[in-house]
């Protein structure tokens, strides 16, 4: 039997754009921006909720609502231009997808999201994930050029644009680059790009915990241009002790060079991957958060690393841990109850430590939200600007969970 | 501005930190842009943290808009106030208050001038990157304000991506701590909201940003071309190689041309059509190594003579026109527009005719000096206020430069700001529903509408603020 709200959507998209989820709830896989701008209006006015995937992998597909809207149906690499080092793709483009397209031209998107080789690049930017790459080339939000967004009553908007410098209007995008989707539905992004390294060497480390975490800081401190410099658990690295990575890329005499410098300045002893066996483990580095049921990112301090794994391991136990020494990110993936969680963020809050909630089951989002409880004076900011993009709240996320949301 | 609100504000602030008299507020009339004046109803000049939120609450209560103010170096008209609005002038907050060099961040008040937060963290062998041209006198409120850039940001990004967190104090008083710091937010990535939104958010009043280490070693080349166009394909040829340099910047003969008639002159050959500084920086060897792939690009483009440094002194002297261009160009004529507007870099070469067009058809002389690794152009045209046909040209060529940057797939601005300025480009740069919303979010922030009023949005472009004014 159809589904009545299946039934409206079939009519607003045809029955190619319609499926039922492993739930069976009806999924909209609009084609194209404006057939999703009407899907959320339809959504807007008949007061339904829908809950937002890409993929299908990250953000929660338990999400209790009316139907599911996946942007897997705008996958288009809209434009490359090599010359200018953009590109522009719809959300629902696949990262192996646009790499592969990237890789024709000798271009890099300097992005190592967690997940898996084929989520969406419009999933990494809502959920603001950035793996090891963050210590050279930042947060996803230095990838992002601008973007366009559908509104929860199904406005198409846009901000910033394809060009490296851009203060025109106010920048709408930092809202959507981590913002699980509580603004809106990111429908394009113009990506910033470099061109594909001439050479990329990986150094692996084993050891003590402090002795690798202290190396990393060395190396931070002596200006060796690493562009990651990811320290890893037991558990993910599936070795009895820690281990420390360090990625350089440049050109051949660039790196010769820092590795050299590298490995004299950091005091523990080195060794140079093959390459497939360095893609092999920062594959690992990317997958591992996968095995956890629940993901979290933490914004450490660079020099409060080791307590903050310190802290991490004692609320939550070992998990799977990957952190960049030089940023101070911490990824921790495992199972955790909710009451762990508050704990854990109530302790990091006196250390300045925001706690980030990437990925988990719905009652788990429910209870602790993504951010948890803002700081004075937030939250009415947050609901205001939600207010204004989402009126009719049409899209299921829970951005402060109930202790922080008051509702 | 009656005379009860002077004296509530020099209750809060003392009364020599307010000025009211004719004479005084004309200091404050105008920014760094020369076409666009106005007097402020009163100027207050707070000292504090506690003093801002004290002078926006009364400011609240009386339901006065205000515009905050940093030097006033803006080129975009944006820090201008009105008749009836208060200008809130933060160059009196000008404490560093914390450096943290093992966190590689530093806490400071708005009124900092941005070159001196460099000079106090340089023992620690760290500095603040971001450098726009004034930055000996602009301030980091300021930047932060209308997210400044520089020659530097081409490796290491604009002033969003130097600030971490924020303390602001919201139109009616209210403080919000935003961000943290190292970076990570702390829910919404309100600071990325907030940096660059023109003073139409709130104030300010604590800002901690990122501090960079200074690189192991910097080589600047300079290069002249007796043609505009290969030196514009040397840019787009050294961005396509991979190669990204800490700077890339432009200048072309008019600009040489005034900088070697000035006391700045540095010896330049005058018949050169273009100039490019190549800055590069990290370690030796990269350097040397993206070094000579840079210096056969440029020869390979048509450089006919390339220098190159390493020592501070010699590198101070490869740039020295390029920093002093803006001052030297005074010579040219009594007034200056400093344009701003972005383009994607492989169109740089025809974008370069096309403005050499426009000059040409209405008479006016047009320099260029601008980041070019970015796409971030400055045509400056020289022109004298009072003769008011040229001051027309001038704002007609202004428009046909944006219109041509706009077609190209460029924006209207890449780090002035809107301001006063550009609100006519707007709807060409944005369709409704984006300035909408816009709009909406600003009421966000500033549910009055009385910060800095008037600034980034045609009035019909924001519904929402129409209906608040008239509920």
């Amino acid at each position: 039997m159809t589904h009545p709200v299946e039934r409206r959507l079939i009519g607003l998209l045809g029955s190619e754009g319609i499926e039922r989820d492993p739930r069976g709830l009806p999924r909209a896989i609009p084609a194209s921006a404006d057939a999703l701008a009407m899907v959320c209006q339809l959504a807007h006015d008949e007061g339904w909720r829908f809950r937002l995937e890409g993929r299908g992998g990250w953000l929660a597909p338990d999400a209790p609502a009316d139907f599911a809207l996946s942007t897997r149906g705008l996958t288009r690499i809209v434009s490359v231009s090599p010359a200018d080092l953009v590109a522009t793709v719809e959300a629902g483009a696949t990262l192996d997808g646009i790499r592969a397209q990237l890789a024709h031209h000798r271009l890099w998107l300097a992005l190592d999201p967690p997940g898996r080789p084929d989520r969406s690049i419009g999933s990494v930017a809502a959920t603001g994930t950035t793996g090891p790459l963050r210590h050279g080339f930042g947060p996803v939000r230095d990838h992002v050029l601008g973007c366009t967004v559908c509104t929860g009553e199904g406005r198409l908007v846009g901000s910033g644009g394809r060009v490296v410098k851009n203060v025109a209007g106010y920048d709408l995008s930092k809202l959507h680059l981590g913002g699980f989707g509580g603004f809106g539905v990111i429908t394009e992004l113009h990506l910033r790009l470099r061109a594909e390294p001439a050479v990329d060497v990986t150094l692996m480390a084993r050891g003590g915990r402090h002795e690798l975490v202290t190396a990393g800081l060395l190396i931070a401190q002596a200006r060796i241009a690493a562009v990651a410099l990811e320290l890893l658990g037991p558990g993910l690295a599936a070795a009895p002790e820690w281990t420390l990575l360090a990625r350089v890329t440049g050109t051949p005499e660039g790196v010769e060079a820092e590795t050299r410098r590298l490995a004299g300045e950091s005091g523990v002893a080195w060794e140079r991957l093959a390459s497939d066996k360095a893609a092999t483990l920062w594959s690992l580095v990317a997958r591992a958060p996968l095995e956890g049921l629940v993901v979290i990112r933490l914004g450490g301090l660079l020099d409060g690393l080791d307590d903050l794994i310190d802290l991490v391991m004692a609320e939550l136990g070992p998990g799977l841990i990957s952190a960049g020494v030089g940023t101070g990110a911490l990824r921790w993936a495992g199972d955790a109850t909710a009451e762990a969680l508050h704990t854990l963020r109530r302790l990091a809050a006196e250390r300045e430590v925001p706690v980030t909630l990437e990925r988990g089951p719905w009652q788990l989002r429910r209870a602790v939200g993504h951010f948890g409880a803002y700081r004075e004076g937030v939250s009415v900011l947050v609901e205001r600007l939600r207010e204004s993009f989402d009126p009719g709240r049409v899209i299921a996320v829970t951005l402060e969970g109930e202790v922080g949301s008051g509702r | 501005m009656t005379g009860d609100l002077v004296a509530a504000l020099g209750r809060i602030v003392g009364p020599r930190w307010v000025r009211s008299r004719p004479a005084e507020l004309a200091t404050y009339a105008a920014d760094g842009l020369p076409t666009h004046e106005s007097l402020p109803g009163v100027v207050v000049l707070p000292g504090s943290r506690a003093e801002v939120a004290a002078v926006l609450r009364l400011l609240h209560l009386l339901r006065l808009p205000f515009v905050a103010r940093g030097a006033g170096t803006g080129l975009s008209g944006g820090a201008l106030a009105g008749s009836g609005a208060v200008l809130v002038t933060l160059t009196r907050m000008n404490r560093i208050l914390r450096i943290w060099p093992e966190r590689r961040r530093a806490v400071v008040e708005p009124g900092v001038i941005n070159a001196r937060l460099s000079e106090a963290v340089a023992r620690h062998g760290l500095h603040y990157v971001p450098d726009p041209s004034s930055q000996t006198a602009c301030t980091i409120g300021g930047n932060v304000a209308e997210n400044a850039g520089g020659p530097h940001c081409l490796k290491y990004g604009v002033t969003t991506n130097h600030i971490t967190a924020l303390e602001v104090l919201l139109s009616d008083g209210t403080a919000v701590s935003l961000g943290s710091p190292m970076g990570e937010p702390w829910g919404p990535d309100l600071v990325g909201l907030f940096v660059g939104s023109e003073g139409m958010f709130g104030v300010a009043v604590e800002i901690t940003v990122r501090l960079e280490p200074i690189p192991r070693q910097v080589r600047t080349l300079s290069a002249d071309f007796l043609a505009l166009r290969d030196a514009s394909e040397a840019v787009s040829a050294i961005i396509a190689s991979g190669i990204v340099p800490a700077a890339l910047e432009m200048m072309d003969q008019s600009c040489i041309r005034a900088v070697e008639a000035s006391i700045y002159a540095t010896g330049a050959r005058t018949d050169a059509a273009a100039v490019l500084l190549v800055e590069l920086d990290g370690s030796p060897e990269a350097v040397a190594a993206d070094g000579a792939l840079v210096e056969g690009l440029l020869r390979g483009h048509g450089a006919r003579e390339v220098a190159g440094a390493t020592e501070p002194s010699a590198r101070a002297r490869l740039w020295q026109g390029r920093k002093k261009a803006f001052g030297a160009l005074g010579r040219i004529a009594p007034d200056l527009v400093v344009q701003d507007a972005v383009v994607p870099r492989s169109v740089l070469p025809v974008i370069l005719d096309r403005i050499a067009a426009i000059r040409d058809a209405h008479g006016l002389q047009i320099s260029n000096v601008f980041h070019a690794g970015d796409g971030n152009l400055h045509p400056c045209i020289s022109f004298d206020r009072r003769n008011t046909g040229e001051a027309a040209r001038v704002q007609q060529a202004s428009r046909e430069i944006m219109e041509a940057c706009l077609a190209a797939g460029g924006s209207i601005t890449g780090e002035h700001g809107v301001g006063s300025d550009k609100i006519a480009y707007m709807p060409q740069a944005f369709d409704a529903p984006s300035l909408e919303q816009m709009c909406r979010v600003r009421l966000a922030f500033d549910p009055e509408a009385r910060a800095n009023p008037g600034k980034v949005f045609p009035v019909h472009a924001c519904r929402e603020w129409r209906l608040g004014k008239t509920a």
